[in-house]
């Protein structure tokens, strides 16, 4: 069971980062809800999706307390921070966010996702980097599917395929 | 079996309505259903459909009572105050005993209101929100999946009794996406057209007629007494419900749609801590499973009801219908747009006493 709140600037690939993690439990025969904020969203403003992933049927879609939080720009790490389950984690868009989360009860991870996404020759994929940092280190997908998630994903548009998956490797390297 | 697909709400029930058999969309865009008339707009052609953006609500709801009058398996989406523009067309639809499918993807009101989800179109959905006395069979679903069970066999249930169908969600079930099972397209090509429908081509028998129009008052009489006799026939085949943990109950929260879902973890949460909750949820909200509440109520055990509803109040008032006074019926709701969790319900429960 693992209830995700990702969460970031519109246009940084929040929502689709929170797909990601929903088709790719989805492949593996886990039950997967994804619930976006929607509204007056907007290139710039803020969006986040809760998703949730689990073996067993998703009563409740909505997250009040995460166990892991992706906060891709600092406004976002402030208004979710002190939701997330103690014993939770926390993967940090280091780029954006400069300070350091002031909690000890959390495993925090820092990713410098668009510097990372740029080394990868695919500066739009901060969000395929942090998919593979949250692969590796949240240990509720596996990383074989995960790569085939990818590959169906952009099945239409397969030359992007090899550069997601260049970015994803980075971040599963970390 | 198709594999799984993860799918919006509101992208489920636009596939689940084509493979139902659809073949005719009239709708105008409103937030949050607008990917149900996107999506129409691409299928219906690829399936042979008919798919119109109309210029307005008021004329979408026309064009369906027009296309379901000649037969067709039409269907119209919006949210509430794009439901509430519709409303006369649905009354003339329900007196003129046409079959169709109305989708209502709440958001909060009243007035123009907000576009976040919201359960405030409860009694326009099911007591009648047009003039007369006139119902729809009235479903609340509380998954994608679910969603797409009921739209598969919403156009057989309008056929069967004749009447417009109402599918009520609201902006969470639209918007959000979950593994759903697609059912096979089911081919009505070679099946005639209903022996009533106004479709031009037939000529000899009795002259067929689509109207709601009965000048003379005993005609209109019996044409109300009609209408009510197939009420009473939906009341005992199509109710539907669910259960959860209500047979040791102290506590039964009562919840349709997502909000059923909010409730059900929270009766988790409440049984975690010694609380014996259980959860009733309507699948119909028309017909209202009033027999089961009754039932339940007359249980021992059961020491109160609490109706959880995104309004002030409105599904809690055919609880209390039901009940009849043999237990208290409390209300607990958030609106505006405003969604309690799981934990906002056990702490309500814990609170208020047991």
């Amino acid at each position: 069971m693992d209830a995700i709140i990702v969460a970031g600037f519109g246009g940084q690939g929040v929502l689709s980062l929170g797909q990601f993690i929903a088709y790719s439990a989805m492949y593996e025969g886990m039950e997967v809800s994804w619930l976006p904020s929607y509204g007056p969203e907007m290139r710039g403003g803020t969006a986040n999706c809760s998703v949730c992933v689990d073996k067993s049927p998703i009563a409740s879609p909505i997250i009040s307390a995460p166990d892991t939080l992706i906060a891709m720009n600092m406004p976002s790490l402030t208004k979710f921070v002190d939701k997330v389950k103690s014993g939770g984690t926390i993967i940090v868009n280091s780029s954006l966010i400069t300070v350091k989360v002031d909690r000890d009860d959390v495993n925090v991870i820092y990713v410098d996702a668009n510097a990372l996404a740029i080394e990868a020759h695919n500066p739009k994929a901060a969000n395929l980097v942090i998919f593979g940092t949250y692969v590796k280190h949240c240990g509720t997908l596996n990383k074989e599917n995960a790569l085939e998630t990818i590959g169906k994903i952009f099945a239409k548009k397969p030359k992007f395929i090899p550069s997601n998956l260049a970015a994803f490797e980075v971040g599963y390297a970390l | 079996m198709e594999e799984k697909k993860l799918l919006k709400g509101n992208e489920a029930i636009a596939e689940a309505a084509i493979r139902g058999g659809c073949r005719a969309f009239f709708g105008y865009p409103i937030t949050p259903q607008n990917e149900i008339p996107e999506y129409m707009s691409f299928r219906m052609p690829e399936v042979g459909g008919v798919f119109i953006q109309s210029e307005s609500e008021v004329s979408a709801i026309n064009m369906v009572y027009g296309a379901g009058g000649a037969g067709a398996r039409a269907m119209t989406s919006s949210s509430s105050p794009g439901i509430s523009l519709k409303q006369e067309g649905i009354s003339y639809i329900a007196g003129a005993e046409i079959p169709c499918v109305i989708v209502n993807m709440v958001r909060s009101g009243p007035g123009l209101g907000g576009i976040q989800p919201a359960q405030c179109d409860y009694f326009q959905s099911v007591k009648g929100g047009g003039h007369g006395d006139y119902k729809m069979l009235v479903y609340g679903p509380n998954s994608v999946q679910e969603c797409v069970d009921i739209m598969y066999t919403a156009f057989d249930k309008a056929f069967e009794y004749r009447m417009p169908i109402m599918i009520l969600g609201d902006g969470m079930l639209g918007q959000i996406m979950e593994a759903v099972t697609l059912p096979p397209m089911k081919d009505f090509s070679n099946v005639p057209n209903a022996e009533w429908a106004t479709d031009g081509t037939r000529y000899g028998a009795d002259r067929r007629v689509v109207n709601s129009l009965y000048i003379q008052p005993d005609d209109l009489e019996a044409m109300n007494h009609k209408l009510f006799a197939k009420y009473d026939v939906l009341a005992e085949k199509e109710c539907r419900y669910e259960e959860y943990l209500c047979d040791d109950a102290d506590v039964i929260i009562t919840a349709y749609g997502t909000v059923a879902r909010i409730a059900k973890s929270a009766v988790d949460m409440l049984r975690a801590s010694g609380v014996k909750a259980g959860l009733l949820r309507p699948i119909t909200l028309f017909p209202f499973p009033c027999d089961r509440f009754a039932r339940l109520a007359a249980m021992p055990n059961v020491k109160k009801f609490v109706s959880v509803e995104l309004s002030m109040g409105q599904m809690v008032e055919d609880v209390r219908l039901s009940v009849n006074g043999m237990k208290p019926v409390e209300f607990y709701g958030r609106c505006g747009g405003n969604v309690m969790t799981s934990e906002d319900i056990a702490e309500y429960i814990t609170k208020e006493g047991k």
